[in-house]
């Protein structure tokens, strides 16, 4: 039986804190992805601009240094912010930076980078037949977004959202950089204390292993639902 | 006002860049009325039809549905734009279109894609709009194949789920863009004897065509369109039996021989 030195109960609060993590992430950068691609694709040029530095930026830097300068830089601009107020109006106040809440805004600024680049690709799929047609036959915008567009793009986005959402699932990991006591940080804590790094890493290779071999499954799921009224050719 | 010119275009002009793809189309139907625009490729007839429910927005000349003008506004680099989209919309749910790709929604079985306009811009109640959609699968002889997804259905039979779900709308035009021309010739027959019994039954259609039998035998008015303009218009028999215009005795010359 895996003896796990009494780590037990923190390395499960970890696993949780990583799902977490991980979910709310996925929803913030599924939200970017949307925004970001319609901004792509409007006929607003300075909104195209805009999205694409962000795209540009934020998929040329790597993660670890997109999560240190947010963490502690943002850190840093908030504070000098406060000593501008300070000095201006007298106004005090101190923020202090959540790991988690930081874990969340990097991790969903970093994948809805990618997300705006798989939606992109998803909607420029949809045949513009049919998007024609919805309005002609008078649908709002929003309806026809809503009725047409998105269902299909689902079909589009779907392989490349579950891409992005196993990659994001695996950088969560990073946040026990920037002090969030999350699965990895627990077993880091835990090997060095025990001297025994492979008694604590494997089961959470293990752990990481099934979250993800589990959302497979679930994606698949969806692909099948997705792809309703599409003959498939194999 | 029962007697009302179901739609009237005057002098419809559109210029794609710089290039001028119509120069100046009037149109008046009356109720009843089956319409053919003829006409070589590119000599503006799809762009016309396009036109009238603002797929286009033409660059000049009025559009009045039902007596109810389309009102323009202009953007900001000038260009013409309908004033109020809730006012297109509108027309557009009275005016129905069959275009030549069928366009159904692939994600939606056949009878989900008769149902959605009716319930969700003209808001029929779900159970009256199915069984309106199914009246109509039966008109158009698909009945049997109202819970097919579209790819699982032959051209000729989605273009027939196409033209039921135009009839859902129970519109005041029905619009027709080459409706036979991606299909099959073994499919042909089938679409064009549900748009003869369309027109049999007094519906106001409009209808962009190569298929000069259906034309000449079908319409009770054709307009010959060329660069953009009308070279030819009247009842079919003067159009194609008595054509005065060259362009016209041209266009109807035999092709062979």
């Amino acid at each position: 039986m895996l003896d796990l030195k009494g780590y037990g109960p923190e390395l499960l609060s970890g696993a949780i804190v990583t799902m977490e993590l991980a979910f709310l992430s996925l929803a913030v950068s599924l939200i970017l992805g949307l925004v970001g691609a319609s901004a792509k694709l409007s006929d607003n040029r300075p909104l195209r601009a805009i999205a694409t530095t962000y795209t540009t930026c934020i998929r040329g830097v790597p993660d670890i240094v997109m999560m240190m300068l947010f963490y502690y830089g943002g850190q840093l601009a908030v504070n000098s912010l406060s000593d501008v107020l300070w000095e201006a109006y007298e106004i005090d106040f101190f923020f202090q930076f959540d790991p988690f809440i930081s874990g969340v805004v990097t991790i969903g600024l970093i994948f809805g980078a990618y997300m705006t680049e798989t939606f992109r690709g998803a909607f420029l799929a949809v045949d513009t037949g049919q998007i024609e047609a919805a309005r002609a036959y008078g649908f709002s915008r929003w309806h026809t977004f809503r009725r047409i567009i998105f269902p299909q793009m689902l079909r589009h986005a779907l392989p490349g959202i579950g891409n992005n959402w196993q990659v994001l699932l695996k950088t969560t990991a990073l946040v026990s950089i920037i002090g969030l006591t999350d699965m990895v940080r627990v077993a880091e804590e835990a090997a060095k204390a025990e001297r025994m790094p492979f008694h604590f890493f494997i089961p959470v290779a293990f752990v990481y292993l099934s979250l993800t071999a589990v959302s497979e499954l679930f994606i698949k799921w969806l692909d099948i639902r997705a792809n309703v009224g599409v003959v498939q050719r194999s | 006002m029962a007697d009302q010119a179901p739609l009237i275009c005057k002098d419809i002009c559109k210029t794609f860049d710089k290039l001028d793809v119509l120069k100046g189309i009037s149109l008046e139907t009356q109720k009843g009325d089956v319409v053919s625009l003829i006409g070589s490729s590119g000599s503006g007839k799809s762009t016309f039809l396009r036109c009238i429910n603002l797929l286009e927005t033409p660059t000049s000349g009025e559009i009045i549905v039902q007596g109810d003008p389309i009102r323009f506004a202009q953007n900001r680099k000038g260009e013409r734009i309908p004033a109020n989209n809730h006012q297109v919309e509108l027309i557009r749910a009275k005016l129905s279109m069959v275009f030549q790709g069928f366009n159904l929604w692939s994600h939606m079985t056949v009878l989900e894609n008769i149902i959605e306009a009716p319930i969700h811009v003209l808001k029929v109640p779900k159970k009256e709009a199915i069984e309106r959609a199914e009246s109509y699968l039966h008109k158009v002889g698909i009945y049997e194949r109202k819970d097919y997804y579209p790819a699982q259905m032959s051209g000729g039979q989605q273009q027939r789920a196409a033209i039921a779900r135009a009839l859902a709308m129970e519109p005041d035009v029905m619009l027709f863009d080459e409706p036979t021309s991606a299909l099959d010739p073994e499919l042909v027959g089938e679409v064009l004897r549900v748009m003869q019994s369309l027109a049999e039954e007094g519906r106001t259609m409009i209808v962009v065509t190569h298929e000069m039998a259906f034309a000449k035998d079908v319409s009770t008015k054709v307009l010959f369109l060329h660069q953009g303009v009308i070279e030819e218009q009247g009842s079919p028999t003067k159009v194609f039996d008595n054509p005065e215009s060259e362009r016209m005795q041209q266009f109807l010359a035999p092709k062979f021989g």
